[in-house]
This record gives C-alpha cells, structure tokens and sequence, in this order.
C-alpha cells in the first residue's frame, strides 16, 4: 500500500523534509560546539592548568546520558528541537576541544617563532599560522563530533517526536511497518557516511600543503 | 520543584531502595549489562586493532568501519533488531556492541601505531619474535591510549544502555523511561543521576587501571 519512502501523514514531514530536518539538528550543535570550542581551547593552550579541568568537566558532561539531559531540558525548553540541540552541543565538547588543543600545540615552536619573527601578533599568528596547521587535527575531531551527533538525534524521539528521521522508528512499531525502521536506520547511517566524506573534502581543501596564503581563513 | 528537588525526594524514598525495582536490583542489571557488551566489543575489537595497528595496514579499512559504527543509531538499531529479533538479549547487545567498537578499534590502532619505532626496532634486532615484541614492547607503551579507547567505549555503553528499558529490559534506564511514560520526573530525575553517577565511576576505575597497569616510565614519557 506504500512505498518505501512514503511516510504516515502524523510524521508532518516528507522523507526528504526529515532529512533536513535531521541534518539541522545534528548540525547546528556541533557548529555551536566548534565556535565555542576554539576560544575555550585557546585557553587551554594558553594556560595549561585550565586543561585538565576542562577535559575533566566535558568528560562528565559526556557521561550524563542524553535522555536525561532531555528532560532536564524539558523544563526549560518544553519537548522541541533546542533541547534535543543543547546536549548534542554539550557532546561534541569532549570530542573537540582535545583535538583543537592537541592540533594547535602540535605547531613547532620553531613556526611560531618564525611568525613572531616575521612580526605577527597573537591575533594574526593564531588565525594565519596555528590554526592551518591545526585543521587536520580540528577536522578529525569534527568528523566525530558530526558522525555522532547525526545518530544521536533519533533519541529525540521520546520526547515528543522531535528525533527527526528518529520519529520514523516510533511509527514503524505504531503502523507494524518495519521497513520504516530499516528505512530510519539506513538513511541515518548514510547521512553520517555522508557527512564524514564531506568532511575529509573540507580538509583536502583547506590542507593544500604547502600552503597557500589567502586560502585558510 | 527544580531538578535537585526531584533528585531529593527521589532517593529519600525508601520504597527506591529495595525490590526488583529497587537501586540496587538496577544497578546490579545495568552494571551487568553494561561489563557483558563491553567485554564482546573488547574481544572483537582490541585483537583486530592491535593486529592492524602492529602491521600498520588496513587503517583506511579500519576507519571506514569504524565511521560507519559510529553513524549507525543505537537507538535506530535498537528498534530494528526488536522487531526483526524479537524479545530478548541480543536485540540490546547489538547495538550497544556496535557503539562501543569503533573508539576500541581506532584508539588501538592509533596508540600500537604511533609507538616510537626505535624500541620496536631494537626488540626486532636483539631477535624478539614478532608476537612478544607487540605484547611486550608496543602494547606497555600504548597502554595509556589504549585504556583511554576502552573508556570512551565503557562510558558510551554505561550511558546508551539505558535504551535497554525501551524493550522492557532491566537497568536504570527503567526510571527514566517509566517515568517519562508516568509523567513522574522525580524518577526520571533521579535515574538520569544514578547513570551519570554509574558513568563517573566508570571514569574512577579506568583512572584506578590506568595507575596500576601502565608502567611508570611510559607514564613519565606521555
């Protein structure tokens, strides 16, 4: 009677609508997660003592599951996609600031005393020197922090359907249609797969080494 | 009522502490199931990255399936296998034992990989045989990094085996699911703290292995 792409009416969404949907959701948190990772571990390189309880703090925040941080949330927030983001940006902390730290430390000294030396100030050695080189290491972490986040979504649907392609498995016991779940599951799956390769074409991208001025931010 | 009250009055209830409901009783079932998966993904994944990691071939192998285990959804997973499976153990397992192989497998990899090659090299020179120069050379000096793979791997199982309870399973995640369904978020509350609490201990005893297992020079080196 439908194909397997043709979703019940109380999703509200088409397929392709769920999958938009789902890229947002899994997106805009690690995008978060990234802009607040970097000056968070500029600071980690900065003063060193700040690290080990930065790591220690994302780490807890890691292991509080995220159903639990959903209903939490839930009081703030009510059942809607912000709170589905929130912990899904609190993830991506743990993944990203060690990899930005351990990318940015890995610049040799000798490179940074060679931008002092050609008369960078902090501001410009930071965006021209350090953080080119530390992309490969950012990317790496990225990819985790995407790939992750992206399956994670789903979870959201036990909060009132807001698990994006996640709510697909909700129906599929509801309307006994588990080519809805298989469906949910391998669309997941490929949007990670997805997102991961797009990721490593960034990287290629910005990482045409040597470098080229004008082409890293 | 904020989240510390619900806490509170959560475990101030006696009725929480005993029974096949009670903390222990779940505790008990979580911690099990949690050390079971742990255990199967340890013994897929440490033997096949150490193996890679020692011969240094089949990385981009070992990270296509890792980023395709990571990508696939537990919970998606979970519900898959139920109803292809139908009740029971393994339904719970596969998708735990697929979120906990690839940070084994790539950590292992990376750790036996990007041991300092001049000790291996010396081990092979004074006529070591290939396996003891992988278990007594480059498995002591990854040892940090490998545990550290295992953690990540023990706290993601510790915290997504509260799915369990979505297919009627034991464990904490009884609470939270329960009391989502209830509307009683005094449990929900209360089970969250009891798996975050479960996931930190988690944490204390791989930094407990950690201190007992790596050797004090490999400890002063990284």
């Amino acid at each position: 009677m439908s194909g397997f792409f043709d979703l019940p009416s109380d999703l509200q969404h088409s397929w392709q609508g769920l999958v938009g949907l789902h890229l947002r959701e899994a997106l805009l948190p690690v995008l978060a997660g990234l802009l607040v990772s970097l000056p968070v571990a500029q600071l980690c390189v900065r003063f060193r003592w700040i690290y080990p309880p930065v790591l220690g703090v994302t780490t807890v925040l890691y292991a509080v599951p995220s159903l639990a941080f959903f209903v939490v949330l839930i009081d703030y927030f009510g059942q809607s996609e912000t709170t589905v983001m929130i912990p899904l940006a609190l993830y991506s902390l743990v993944v990203l600031i060690p990899s930005i730290v351990d990318g940015v430390r890995s610049v040799p000294p000798e490179t940074l005393a060679a931008a002092q030396a050609m008369g960078f100030g902090p501001v410009r050695r930071y965006f021209q020197v350090q953080l080119p080189i530390a992309v490969p290491a950012i990317i790496a972490g990225l990819r985790v922090a995407t790939v992750s986040s992206i399956s994670l979504v789903s979870v959201g649907m036990l909060i009132g359907n807001q698990g994006a392609l996640g709510n697909m498995l909700y129906a599929a016991q509801t309307y006994h249609r588990p080519a809805l779940a298989v469906n949910a599951v391998l669309t997941i799956a490929a949007l990670g797969i997805l997102a991961d390769a797009a990721l490593v074409l960034v990287r290629l991208l910005l990482t045409p080494w040597m470098p080229r001025k004008g082409t890293t931010r | 009522m904020n989240v510390l009250d619900f806490a509170r009055a959560f475990f101030s209830d006696s009725a929480h502490w005993h029974g096949y409901d009670g903390i222990p009783t779940r505790f008990a079932e979580h911690i099990r199931y949690s050390l079971e998966a742990l255990l199967i993904a340890a013994v897929i994944a440490l033997p096949v990255g150490l193996l890679t990691g020692h011969t240094g071939r089949g990385g981009n192998a070992l990270a296509l399936i890792a980023t395709a285990g990571r990508a696939l959804p537990s919970f998606g997973l979970l519900v898959l296998m139920f109803t292809w499976i139908g009740f029971g153990m393994l339904p719970v397992m596969i998708p735990l034992v697929v979120l906990a192989v690839p940070p084994i497998l790539v950590t292992t990899y990376e750790a036996v990989r990007s041991v300092d090659p001049s000790p291996v090299d010396a081990a092979r020179g004074m006529g070591m045989p290939e396996a003891r120069v992988l278990l007594q050379v480059e498995v002591p000096v990854a040892l940090p990094l490998i545990l550290g793979g295992l953690r990540t791997a023990a706290i993601q199982i510790v915290s997504t085996a509260t799915i369990a309870a979505y297919i009627s399973f034991g464990g904490l995640g009884r609470y939270i699911i329960d009391g989502l369904y209830q509307k009683n978020y005094e449990k929900v509350v209360g089970g969250a703290t009891l798996v975050a609490g479960l996931a930190l201990a988690t944490l204390a005893v791989f930094w407990a292995v950690s201190r007992l297992t790596v050797s004090p020079g490999v400890r002063r080196g990284g």
